[in-house]
């Protein structure tokens, strides 16, 4: 077996490579569902239901893929420039912490500001947050030549111990009899509903804003364009002249502000403080998500709303068949796998037999 | 400060010291052996920290469903290597990213094993438990180290021992060679009529089955049973401990003892109810980990090849 350069990329094939990685993934997690003894038919249907089924469905669905399209726009402009930004988990963990920091010590009153500015600020502090756990990496990886993968994994789990520590001390709600529960914001920082009786919050707009905004910025800057050029060959970028450093350590902070907000939106949207489990996984999720928009920042809003579904459709549809929940994690998985094959296809043709 | 040290002192020449270091060195050798021979061929593994949750998981499943200890070993090292097989035919035969085939790796495994968990476990409010390897009680005679070894199962010694075994065969077997030279430039190894490709994907169908085996020791030796979160960035800590390690077996057995070591001590020191909150304690092995990328990134001698994908014909 070897691999054919094709001679061009054709944009059919491109558009179609996600949707062909989804088909395949949900065909071979057919077999799990069946040997989970649940009829597969009735399984996916269940599935589809409790993602899109009724406006309390969908006003659910959009809710979860609120932080993910956060996580998955941290991945998709980092992986861009080529920074493997694997560390969105636990910066979203920070920038929910620094949301509290800002919106809920000191009984929320905020240093005495009035809502108006504290709001802007606490955004700003969640961001600053996650932008900063990336900066260590990002530097690392410059000056050093270290794995910005390794690092940015293993700071997850300092982070989440960080956030634990908090939790159990300064940022510890007295009220919450002894669970880890943070301090909650003030009210008056919470992002307003979207649709009445649901969970759905402004928090979608700001994401789906950022997705614009994040597309622009690539799109139509001087740095976007760095960024990209970076990404496609970071020594010829260097050679054209291009700030190859400050692109990439801008391209974190970026990055990680991204995800930091993920965190902020999840506090001051949907729970009002912070816990351990507070996030199921959204910031590895960021980069299937973003591996299966093909790193473009609105496909990115898609693929959230596609990922947000398969997790909650598959928590209804446990409810209903008795198939564990875990499948939306396979799905998830097999989808990032099966992209990857996907996009190289759309490049590369397979010849059988040897050279 | 005296007072500090002769404690730490006292701890260090303690039994139960080192009988925690060994065992919690065991998983990180067999680990960062995987790790290190994939890496030798040239091809990064993040796929690493999933493969030891299946391989904890189906180990210790099949000894639940009545095989024996070893069989169980066994149905570990085959699971990890099959994820192995999936890692070469996408990262050697297809030549996708290296980091993002290996962390879909990891998320496939431990989805796979949780997913596989509850379907056979449905209703379990205390995890099932196995009967694990026991200790070898008869090395209790051995002077000086008898009384640690004593307390450490077959598992541990055989990791130990199979780091001269692997540095055998890297620096002196013919397949060693071979396996350097698919990582360090496989344009001149395929003009040495080695096929690169496949010398690179048995290196990381081994390697991996070694990292199955690190997550079999998880529920074979050190507990009884799975838990979902057990391997807790076990995975990640031996990557990075193969870079500390320089890429060679006698480092990364030095490599994971200290680290062990550290960690040893860092329960010792939370046990005693020590003065600063426990999850800093906690934090104390991945922090570790960081720093030891630090240090050694001026001096780390990278396989020239590594992460490079190898594509006939094309430079």
């Amino acid at each position: 077996m070897r691999l054919e350069a094709r001679s061009r990329v054709s944009r059919g094939a491109v558009l179609v490579a996600p949707f062909a990685a989804i088909a395949f993934t949900l065909a071979v997690c057919a077999a799990l569902v069946a040997w989970a003894g649940a009829p597969v038919g009735r399984t996916y249907a269940l599935l589809l239901e409790g993602a899109f089924g009724s406006r309390f469905a969908i006003a659910e669905t959009l809710t979860r893929a609120t932080p993910l399209i956060l996580t998955g726009l941290a991945a998709a402009v980092a992986f861009r420039a080529r920074l493997y930004n694997i560390g969105a988990e636990g910066q979203l963990y920070l920038g929910a912490l620094a949301a509290v920091a800002v919106g809920g010590l000191h009984d929320g009153s905020g240093f005495g500001l009035p809502p108006a500015l504290l709001f802007p600020l606490m955004l700003a502090a969640g961001a600053a947050a996650g932008a900063l756990l990336l900066l260590g990496p990002a530097w690392l990886k410059l000056r050093l030549g270290v794995d910005e993968v390794v690092t940015s994994l293993l700071l997850n789990f300092v982070a989440l111990l960080f956030v634990s520590l908090m939790l159990d001390g300064p940022m510890k709600d007295p009220m919450a009899m002894g669970w880890p529960q943070s301090v909650a914001i003030n009210p008056d920082l919470e992002l307003p509903r979207l649709i009445e009786r649901t969970r759905v919050h402004a928090g979608l707009l700001l994401a789906s804003g950022l997705a614009v905004a994040v597309w622009a910025l690539q799109r139509f800057t001087r740095f976007g364009f760095a960024l990209r050029a970076v990404g496609a060959n970071a020594r010829a970028a260097r050679f054209a002249g291009l700030p190859v450093g400050r692109t990439v350590l801008l391209c974190a902070l970026l990055s990680g502000a991204l995800a930091g907000l993920a965190g902020v939106g999840e506090v001051a949207g949907r729970a009002g403080y912070v816990t351990l489990d507070m996030s199921p996984g959204y910031g590895y999720a960021g980069i299937v998500i973003a591996m299966l928009a093909g790193l473009h920042p609105l496909g990115v809003v898609l693929s959230a709303v596609f990922v947000g579904a398969v997790m909650v459709g598959a928590d209804s549809m446990s409810r209903a068949v008795g198939v564990p929940n875990y499948i939306a994690d396979v799905i998830v998985a097999t989808a990032l796998l099966a992209m990857l094959v996907a996009t190289l296809l759309t490049r590369y043709r397979i010849r059988w037999g040897r050279a | 400060m005296m007072d500090f040290l002769s404690s730490l002192g006292d701890m260090i020449a303690s039994v139960p010291f080192w009988v925690a270091t060994l065992r919690i060195a065991t998983p990180l050798i067999l680990g960062t052996l995987g790790v290190l021979i994939c890496e030798r061929a040239g091809v990064l593994n993040l796929g690493i920290e999933g493969i030891m949750v299946a391989g904890a998981f189906t180990g210790w499943l099949a000894v639940y469903h009545g095989a024996g200890l070893w069989t169980g070993l066994a149905v570990a090292a085959l699971t990890g290597a099959l994820c192995g097989a999936l890692h070469a035919l996408l990262t050697v035969w297809l030549t996708v990213s290296q980091h993002v085939a290996g962390l879909g790796i990891t998320m496939l495994a431990t989805s796979l094993a949780s997913f596989a968990y509850r379907v056979s476990f449905p209703q379990v409010s205390t995890p099932p438990t196995i009967q694990p390897f026991a200790p070898l009680a008869a090395l209790q005679g051995i002077p000086l180290i008898g009384p640690v070894l004593a307390e450490q199962t077959a598992l541990t010694l055989g990791a130990i021992a199979l780091v001269p075994l692997a540095a055998w065969f890297i620096y002196r077997t013919p397949a060693g060679l071979a396996l350097r030279m698919a990582g360090e430039n496989p344009a001149a190894a395929e003009g040495q009529g080695l096929d690169v490709l496949r010398v690179r994907g048995a290196a990381i169908v081994g390697g991996s089955a070694l990292m199955g085996m690190a997550g079999a020791f998880l529920t074979l030796s050190a507990f009884n049973a799975f838990f979902m979160n057990m391997v807790n960035g076990r995975g990640w800590i031996c990557v990075a401990l193969v870079v500390f390690a320089s890429w060679r077996p006698g480092k990364a057995l030095l490599g994971a003892l200290l680290f062990a070591a550290f960690d040893a001590a860092q329960l010792r020191l939370q046990q005693d109810g020590g003065a600063l909150p426990y999850q800093l304690y906690l934090m104390l092995p991945y922090v570790l980990s960081i720093l030891a990328l630090i240090v050694m990134a001026r001096r780390a001698a990278y396989p020239q090849a590594l992460m490079k994908p190898y594509r006939k014909g094309e430079r």
